[in-house]
């Protein structure tokens, strides 16, 4: 098979057994907004941070519900903190606070590990 | 010599204060930093110190802020501070000229009356008795105002006064306990030998009708003193240490300094300097609307001055800056707010009451340092030559109306000019800078600086007052910064821009950043009036209201800033106008969701008041009009 170029797809499914979850659910806790988002991806589409890298908040918070971490933690500093995405969000989600309360959680994660 | 133990604790209560007094003072003054010991040096031996006095007459003791805002509150403070004042300096000099002999211990002219019962009965001495009973009443209503305030704040005209700590109620209740005790300690004194003025004198004679006056002074005496003691012991733990702090605080910022972006002797010194009065409960929106009442000026210095954890604090305040214009002692709660966010969270730390009494430096730690560079990604900029940029700003291209406002404008006045970020640019730096993230912040403040100096440009013309008051205060660049209405303003007062009159009523809110945070009141006032007709709303200037959308809050849930959003909208279109109209695209868009009104930003009235070189064109050719009908919006 390989030989005409088919590869074997990455498994995708989600382990929420073995993700952690406790990022989200610090942020919920401390920003019970968090969980009100639809993931329309407006947030996205108005981004500052978006038109000049691959920065979606919408991304991040899937990523972040569903406790794959990593790459929320590489990427999450890259917001501004501008506040377009609050305007524009139907939901009223404080995006803002979400942003700051993990960037807040990566570092006490890292605290702690340390 | 004149003696009786019970002027010891009173004695004890005294020499205490003053000693410490002098102990924090010195403390103070020596963890200032080199500039600011000069400039308090030179303040003290120069020309700010006639200043400080009269500052300190009418401030701390006739409370002038308070009385013109609040005249109930401020007669309230000013009975107790003023009337205490007169009371001691006015039994000093009874003490001296009535008394046994000259210079006499501080303790002979506040029991002055226990030491000579027999003075006041008649001639001058029977006058001076009316004077002190008259400012002992004095006191007295307004400790009785001050007493129903405790239970009912609307009578003095306060929505709300603080919550006090369990060392702050004791030192309140001695302090109640002084003046009704001198009252009746004197009252029973005088009863007992028939001497006193119209309050003492008939109180007395009242209570020596039925009471053995002579032996129920003595104790009332005692609890004078004790009352008087317990509260000079108790008050560098309590909000009272306001009271020689802000002397300090007087002369210190009559000097000239001020809080910057340091945490430091200064911000301590205001730190302790606030007397918990609650008004900047009152002025808060965030109290009226949202009905947020634990977030407020007194609150965070309170929990600064405790070694709280106040983060929580610290972040949910939309920075609108109303608090600071109202503090009668002008303490500068937005700039010492701002430094707390830096700090992000912090521990509580738990102290000794001994330990309390020298505390350790409220020394908030430096900006934390986290490695790597967050905005690598941002790309190499080579911007074209010219004389004025423009940066509308993020907000600013969320309401693309005022972006295209404002080309109109800069293409019919001909402005040689150059659109920085057309295509989406860089979030100038203050929303993570109010995040309290300044390494972050400053990332983008050089990304940014980078693109200005390469433009060579000269003047730089924003859109957004956020980005206004940052270039300002955070930049360092060599351009002049203005906001657009003073762009708007200067390109008619030089003709370059031609207008028409709209025959429309409208109402101007000053946005927080560019009224409060930069100073900007009169110049969109001005281009407003140049176009339209403007309306007188309640709150004007200083005084003007947030919008509720401010980045400042990092807290606020979208239903309470919306409810501020309505409340502050109701307010300015109270006079029914056309427009709301506004010069940031902030409020714009809060104020827009949250009224019926139409809301409309400067530039944008602006730019439908541009009269039309179509129309000279027409009138000198007949046949033209007939083919282009004139467009009269």
């Amino acid at each position: 098979m390989e030989k005409f170029g088919f590869t074997i797809l990455k498994e995708r499914h989600i382990d929420y057994d073995a993700n952690d979850r406790s990022i989200a659910e610090y942020i919920a806790a401390n920003e019970p907004s968090f969980s009100l988002c639809i993931e329309c991806g407006c947030c996205a589409a108005t981004c500052t941070a978006g038109s000049y890298t691959k920065f979606s908040l919408r991304e991040l918070q899937i990523l972040l519900k569903r406790g794959e971490n990593d790459f929320v933690r590489d990427n999450i500093k890259k917001c501004m903190l501008c506040g377009k995405c609050i305007l524009v969000c139907p939901r009223g989600v404080n995006t803002r606070n979400v942003v700051t309360l993990a960037r807040e959680a990566f570092q006490k994660n890292m605290k702690n590990a340390v | 010599m004149q003696f009786d133990p019970f002027v010891i604790p009173f004695n004890i209560g005294l020499y205490f204060i003053l000693i410490y007094a002098v102990v924090r003072s010195v403390r103070w003054f020596s963890d200032l930093s080199r500039s600011d010991k000069l400039r308090l040096q030179r303040g003290f031996f120069g020309r700010a110190f006639g200043q400080s006095i009269k500052e300190i007459f009418m401030e701390s003791l006739i409370h002038r802020k308070i009385l013109k805002s609040n005249f109930r509150l401020g007669f309230m403070h000013m009975s107790l501070a003023f009337g205490w004042f007169l009371l001691i300096l006015f039994g000093t000099i009874e003490a001296d000229f009535f008394g046994e002999k000259h210079l006499n211990p501080p303790y002979k002219a506040i029991f002055f009356k226990f030491f000579n019962p027999d003075h006041g009965r008649s001639g001058f001495e029977a006058v001076y008795s009316f004077w002190m009973d008259l400012i002992l009443a004095f006191i007295l209503s307004g400790l009785f105002l001050a007493v129903i305030k405790r239970f009912s704040s609307k009578v003095v005209g306060m929505k709300r006064t603080t919550r006090l700590k369990a060392l702050d109620r004791i030192a309140l209740t001695s302090l109640w306990l002084i003046f009704p005790s001198r009252l009746i300690a004197e009252s029973f004194t005088n009863g007992a030998y028939g001497t006193g003025s119209f309050l003492t004198g008939s109180l007395g004679s009242a209570l020596s009708s039925f009471l053995p006056a002579q032996q129920m002074a003595y104790p009332f005496w005692w609890l004078y003193s004790l009352s008087l003691g317990t509260f000079f012991i108790l008050l560098p733990l309590t909000r009272y240490m306001h009271i020689p702090t802000e002397l300090f605080l007087i002369f210190a910022r009559n000097s000239g300094i001020r809080t910057g972006d340091q945490s430091g002797a200064f911000k301590e010194i205001q730190t302790y300097s606030c007397s918990s009065c609650g008004i900047c409960i009152d002025a808060c929106q965030l109290s009226f609307s949202a009905d947020i009442t634990n977030i407020q000026g007194a609150y965070l210095l309170k929990g600064i001055r405790n070694h709280e954890n106040v983060s929580d604090i610290a972040f949910n305040c939309m920075m609108c800056g109303r608090c600071d214009q109202k503090c009668p002692v002008g303490i500068e709660l937005t700039p010492i707010r701002m430094i707390r966010r830096r700090a992000g969270e912090t521990e509580t730390v738990q102290t000794s009451i001994l330990k309390k009494y020298l505390p350790d430096r409220l020394n908030i730690a430096p900006v934390r340092a986290n490695g790597k560079p967050s905005y690598s990604y941002l790309p190499e900029v080579e911007p074209e030559k010219t004389d004025v940029l423009y940066f509308a700003g993020c907000m600013t291209h969320l309401t693309p109306s005022i972006r295209n406002s404002m080309v109109k404008i800069l293409d019919a006045a001909g402005v040689n000019y150059s659109f920085m970020d057309k295509n989406g640019g860089v979030c100038c730096g203050r929303p993570l800078m109010l995040a309290g993230q300044d390494r972050e912040a400053r990332e983008l403040i050089n990304f940014n600086s980078q693109h200005i100096w390469k433009s060579g440009a000269r003047t730089l013309v924003t859109s957004c007052p956020i980005c206004y008051k940052v270039f300002r205060e955070s930049y360092y660049i060599d351009v002049e910064v203005m906001h657009h209405s003073q762009f708007i303003k200067m390109l008619i007062d030089d003709g370059s821009l031609k207008l028409n009159f709209l025959r429309k009523k409208v109402a101007y809110h000053t946005p927080c950043d560019l009224g409060r945070g930069s100073g900007v009141y009169d110049e969109p006032r001005d281009v407003l009036k140049h176009v339209v007709r403007l309306q007188k709303t309640d709150f004007e200037d200083e005084n003007s209201l947030c919008c509720g959308g401010s980045l400042g809050n990092m807290k606020i849930s979208y239903q309470k800033k919306n409810k501020i959003a309505r409340d502050a909208a109701a307010a300015l279109a109270k006079g029914h106008p056309d427009i709301l109209a506004t010069s940031c695209p902030l409020c714009k868009k809060t104020l827009a969701s949250a009224t019926e009104t139409k809301v409309a930003d400067i530039a944008e009235i602006v730019a439908e008041a541009i009269a039309p070189p179509l129309l000279k064109k027409n009138i000198t050719d007949p046949l033209n009009r007939i083919k282009e009908p004139v467009r009269l919006f």
